[in-house]
């Protein structure tokens, strides 16, 4: 899985903040392929661009998920030829959320696509494993759970994907550091709550606390795609932005409105970062003992 | 030595649900514009005018998303409405400069109830909600516009409104702040602040007020509601401080009127039951 990163370890990086029109799935390739064209003005182009969660239907698709869903083969296809048409031969790596058909199990999923030349190589799929069933959220009446937590070799090192409610249960990041992630990429929908916020929504403050910390906590860049626009009512909160492994915003969109947010991405930062906060590394020693607890519901029985 | 203790207080409930009337303003305006505009690629707003504040925060928000120019207020006194009304619903269209029109509904309504006359007050009032309504959705037909709704949460979670009057135009930007939040939103907005200092009224009879019909405040009732919403019970309510009258009375009256937020009960006879079955989101 190791692959060779450019010398200095500094990468550009974009998050396309976008606002899909509900079901409308070519439409809203296209929308995203004038960002893309737009990205490629000028000699570079960033090595890794994320858009959100649902990012080519919209989030809130009830029974229409089944008409809309795509096998990783077709979503890969197209999006590696929106890629094309709107940026030529340029490589970049993508990761976008959709909503996959396997077979004809359903899931919340993100791609991590490669395109270099003429042809592209999926490197990643992400099947989102906490999917909220509660309140206005009704994901599981849907869709199927992902079954596994795995990093990946991206552009810009060890990386791994967590979408949106993932990230809110802390053991989701902490196992991807402890499996060598230094990028956590995050596609997100998320409808904005809490209207007393003081310059805010309460659910925009809540999701840059958890960002914020974990990317402290472990030393990552956290790079957030959050959806944005209304959907019958529910206003997407977009906010996407890159958190520096000290767990600083280094770039923010705002809550509404479709954007370009470009960050870099520092692999230096993550070093320096762990050894002046070596959280990581503490866990790796102490983590053995907190899991010969007997206490703990973990399965059993694997012993050969 | 003592040192300081400190406990939780519950104060805070009691005063209420609490706005950052500013962010909300903002989040409305685009929901109006994001709806209207981009989703149905309508540019054009119609509200009905009351003279109370409701009506009129609606109306400011939509001058702000579409452009006064693109905001049609109608005023629907019938015959018995207040003169104050019709004043105060013009102190909103001077405000904003939004087109306004007024429309007797007397003769519409007469004419339906002149065959029942044994009808009572609350007949007669939905009956003139229905008709007002009636009269929306044909002027934004005319217009190509969209009729807004300006219901308040408060008065959708104590069922203080008429069933299919009230709650059916299909953008309600207010449907989801309580009432003293939407005062505190009006103030912001710079509505004209006789409309938010006076006692609200559906102005369905002579010298009504909500909070009269209610048997309480809409601050104490706000304030139960929002803790009520969260899952306490009424004994925990009572804890913390409400009255256990008006604790049973909002209870009762949300848990009594649960039917009024939904569409119609539907026999479901197949596995292709719309809304049970067959389920698509509104903006598919």
């Amino acid at each position: 899985m190791e692959r060779t990163i450019n010398a200095a370890g500094v990468f550009e990086v974009a998050i396309l903040q976008v606002k899909p029109a509900k079901g409308r799935y070519a439409e809203n390739l296209a929308q995203i392929g004038e960002s893309f064209a737009q990205l490629a003005i000028g000699e570079t182009t960033p090595a890794l661009v994320v858009l959100p969660e649902a990012a080519t239907t919209g989030y809130f698709l009830e029974g229409a998920v089944y008409e809309l869903a795509r096998s990783t083969e077709e979503f890969a296809h197209d999006l590696a030829t929106t890629w094309r048409v709107a940026c030529g031969d340029r490589a970049v790596e993508l990761a976008c959320g959709f909503y996959e058909n396997d077979g004809g199990t359903y899931y919340n999923s993100a791609l991590y696509l490669r395109i270099a030349g003429g042809s592209h190589e999926v490197v990643h799929v992400h099947r989102k494993m906490f999917l909220p069933t509660y309140g206005v959220f009704d994901e599981e009446r849907f869709l199927s759970r992902g079954r596994r937590l795995q990093t990946f070799a991206s552009v810009l090192g060890p990386a791994a994907i967590l979408i949106c409610e993932d990230l809110w249960h802390a053991i989701m990041p902490t196992i991807a550091a402890i499996k060598g992630a230094r990028v956590l990429i995050v596609p997100s929908a998320a409808p904005g709550r809490g209207i007393d916020g003081e310059t805010e929504m309460r659910s925009v403050a809540r999701w840059r606390e958890i960002l914020c910390a974990t990317a402290a906590e472990h030393g990552v860049y956290v790079l957030y795609a959050g959806l944005t626009g209304f959907e019958g009512g529910k206003g997407m909160t977009g906010s996407s932005c890159v958190v520096d492994p000290r767990g600083t915003i280094q770039v923010q969109a705002p809550d509404l409105g479709g954007c370009i947010v470009r960050g870099v991405v520092d692999l230096r930062e993550a070093d320096l970062a762990r050894a002046s906060l070596p959280l990581l590394g503490d866990l790796n020693a102490v983590l053995p003992d907190l899991l010969l607890d007997d206490e703990l519901p973990l399965p059993k029985g694997r012993t050969s | 030595m003592t040192i300081a203790e400190v406990r939780p207080s519950y104060a805070a409930a009691l005063h209420g649900p609490t706005i950052n009337a500013g962010l909300a303003a903002r989040w409305l305006v685009a929901f109006l514009h994001d709806e209207l505009v981009e989703r149905r690629g309508i540019r054009r707003a119609v509200v009905g005018l009351s003279g109370g504040v409701d009506s009129a925060v609606t109306a400011f928000l939509c001058a702000r998303a579409l452009g006064a120019e693109n905001v049609y207020a109608f005023r629907m006194p019938y015959a018995t409405s207040s003169a104050a009304s019709l004043t105060d619903a013009q102190l909103v269209v001077d405000a904003l400069g939004i087109h306004c029109r007024t429309i007797e509904i007397t003769a519409a309504v007469d004419g339906y109830l002149q065959f029942e006359p044994d009808a009572d007050a609350r007949r007669r009032g939905n009956v003139m909600a229905r008709t007002r309504m009636l009269v929306l959705f044909d002027q934004s037909a005319k217009l190509g516009a969209l009729p807004i709704g300006t219901g308040n949460k408060t008065e959708r979670l104590l069922g203080y409104f008429t069933w299919h009057a009230d709650d059916t135009p299909p953008l309600n930007p207010l449907g989801d702040l309580f009432k003293t939040q939407v005062w505190a939103l009006a103030r912001h907005l710079g509505v004209p602040s006789g409309l938010v200092e006076k006692a609200p009224s559906a102005d369905l009879e002579a010298d009504q007020t909500d909070e009269g019909d209610l048997g309480i405040t809409y601050a104490r009732a706000d304030a139960i509601l929002d803790q009520l919403l969260q899952g306490y019970s009424n004994a925990q309510l009572v804890e913390r401080g409400f009255d256990p009258a008006d604790v049973a009375l909002v209870r009762r009256r949300v848990d009594s009127t649960h039917w009024k937020r939904h569409l119609p009960t539907t026999a479901m006879l197949s596995n292709t039951a719309i809304n049970e079955f067959y389920l698509r989101p509104v903006d598919f």
